[in-house]
């Protein structure tokens, strides 16, 4: 009898023992699975937040080590540093104006497209062909002769007796190129929104067309409302990577002329990269990171009032 | 419903003419490097070269002095197979981690991968490259490939995490049963599932790799180590033009590679961007 009862305790302590064991080991290879991804967050992105953010308050050429300045670099930006006030006006004027031109192209030209008809695919990949290529630096030479004195565009307005200038180099004009180059790329949003518009059941239009809705009114009542969640994404999106755009800026007018294209990524890889003002550019690099999170929090915040889900709470 | 003619031929010809429009600067950049020289500045806006020019081609091909852009296509055609490998290596494994496994903290690691997809990459640029110069990898490839090993963009890991949760599960219970392990699962079963989603993910990372040019830039000095981006950025240096007809012809080979892809693979990259679109 006894050693029944022990026997039985210890076949107890030796299952609770050997799911413990499972269960570690299923933790273990769970945490296996997603090392890649773990290492590389604290390695690259933890680590390097933490040492950014600790680097914003002092003064770093990268040869001496860095000497602890407090908010000096945070001062310096906001009440004496003009060029850091430029940056940020170019960049939100280039954000606010490129973003919801892209955005409404996209949408207008998915809407041509969403309908079945002869050509479309290929009409669709036609479109689509600016957006895989935008970002190569050929594409930034070809911008820069496209806008050129002796460039195509210029070129072209010469058949109607315009003549032209130099687009990339007037202060006037150069955020604008760099702003039609962005909006040529609206390939990406557009393939979205298609996506999009082709999960709107076709029912509501008929109900709408029965009830004596014409084209305009089913467009704002329907396909928007129904559009809303695909438009939250690609106004994330688009606001964030227009937030951090370089690459145009860089190699087609190199912020110039007279900083009128200085934007706040470029500004941001001179202070680091060429002055070697690291700290500097750190402090800079929160700041944007705090613009962004405060746009992307408003954006969400307000997704409630706009943003229409399926009653399935599908997202 | 019906289409009217009238209404058809409208929609077609805005579309022609809007489509001509939109890649008329390829066309452009096109002609102009079969362009005799002065052809690219008398008649800029013209499509149709006077006579053709290939050798711009050949020209633009030996770049400078004993460095030529085969080195600069050779390096890039390295550092983004690497670059694709080390993403699909990262991606399925994470993804699947944590679209089928359950570990402790896996909601708020998946909140933490989240956010990173909104993290404009300047926060981290500047510690990244400290690290990366006390490791001495500066001037190496190193600080391009290794970070695709260890998920360097989340956006993919996302993508698959998406693709992975609309396998039925009914499979990988199955193959429980019948005593397969969690590799095991992950390997036989949902791998070979998921073939539509690594095409997609490995063209984004192609084009991603192929056209970057803010990482070359800070990491590589040495012009032996150049990519595609930066010999071309070489190039194009307005102290160094001269010749206009082998920087465009040079443009256009940095681009082969993207329409080659994109000719043979379009369907993945369309339908990837519907997917990651609209979940």
């Amino acid at each position: 009898m006894e050693t029944k009862v022990i026997t039985n305790e210890e076949v107890a302590q030796q299952r609770n023992k050997q799911q413990l064991k499972r269960k570690w080991k299923r933790e273990a290879i769970a945490y296996a699975f997603i090392s890649p991804w773990l290492i590389g967050f604290l390695c690259f992105i933890i680590g390097p937040m933490i040492a950014s953010l600790y680097l914003s308050f002092t003064n770093y050429d990268l040869l001496s080590s860095p000497k602890w300045v407090g908010f000096d670099n945070y001062i310096t930006m906001f009440t004496d540093d003009p060029r850091f006030w430029t940056s940020l006006k170019v960049t939100f004027k280039f954000v606010f104006i490129s973003v919801p031109l892209k955005l409404a192209f996209a949408l207008f030209i998915a809407m041509l497209f969403v309908r079945p008809r002869k050509g479309v695919g290929i009409y669709r990949s036609i479109y689509y062909i600016p957006s895989i290529v935008g970002g190569s630096v050929a594409v930034a030479v070809m911008w820069k002769q496209l806008f050129g004195r002796e460039g195509a565009i210029n070129g072209l307005l010469g058949y109607f007796g315009i003549e032209g200038q130099n687009w990339i180099a007037s202060p006037d004009y150069a955020l604008s190129t760099l702003i039609i180059l962005v909006v040529w790329q609206f390939g990406s949003p557009m393939l979205i929104f298609l996506a999009g518009l082709k999960q709107i059941p076709s029912e509501l239009y008929e109900a709408a067309a029965v009830d004596g809705a014409n084209k305009f009114s089913q467009f704002f009542r329907i396909t928007i409302p129904m559009l809303t969640p695909v438009i939250f994404f690609n106004l994330v999106m688009q606001l964030i990577s227009g937030f951090m755009t370089f690459t145009q800026s860089f190699l087609i007018t190199a912020g110039g002329p007279l900083d009128r294209t200085l934007f706040y990524a470029v500004y941001l890889y001179e202070k680091g990269f060429t002055h070697f003002q690291m700290g500097y550019a750190s402090a800079m690099a929160w700041i944007l990171l705090i613009i962004v999170a405060v746009f992307t929090a408003l954006i969400f915040r307000s997704s409630s009032a706009w943003v229409y889900y399926e009653s399935e709470g599908g997202k | 419903m019906k289409q009217k003619p009238l209404h058809n031929t409208f929609f077609h010809g805005f579309v022609i003419l809007f489509g001509i429009a939109m890649i008329y600067p390829i066309l452009w950049t096109f002609a102009s490097s079969l362009k005799p020289e002065n052809d690219i500045f008398t008649k800029s806006a013209s499509l149709i070269p006077s006579e053709l020019k290939w050798d711009n081609y050949l020209k633009g091909w030996d770049g400078f002095g004993d460095i030529t852009f085969g080195t600069f296509f050779l390096n890039s055609t390295f550092v983004t197979i690497l670059v694709v490998i080390g993403t699909l290596f990262s991606s399925t494994l994470v993804a699947f981690g944590f679209a089928r496994l359950q570990f402790k903290f896996k909601n708020i690691l998946f909140i933490c991968l989240l956010a990173t997809l909104m993290l404009p990459s300047q926060v981290t640029l500047i510690p990244q490259y400290i690290l990366f110069h006390k490791l001495g990898w500066v001037n190496t490839f190193f600080p391009l490939i290794v970070p695709a090993f260890i998920g360097g963009v989340p956006f993919f890991i996302f993508l698959m995490v998406q693709f992975i949760r609309g396998i039925p599960r009914e499979l990988d219970e199955a193959a429980t049963i019948d005593g397969c392990s969690t590799f095991g699962i992950f390997w036989n079963i949902v791998l070979p599932l998921t073939k539509p989603a690594l095409a997609t993910v490995s063209i984004f990372s192609f084009y991603w790799t192929w056209d970057d040019f803010m990482t070359p830039l800070i990491y590589l000095n040495d012009t032996k180590l150049f990519t595609v981006s930066l010999g071309l950025r070489l190039f194009s240096d307005p102290s160094a033009i001269t010749a206009w007809g082998p920087l465009f012809a040079m443009s256009i080979a940095s681009l082969i590679p993207t329409f080659l892809i994109f000719l043979f693979f379009q369907k993945y990259l369309v339908e990837g961007m519907a997917t990651t679109g609209l979940k």
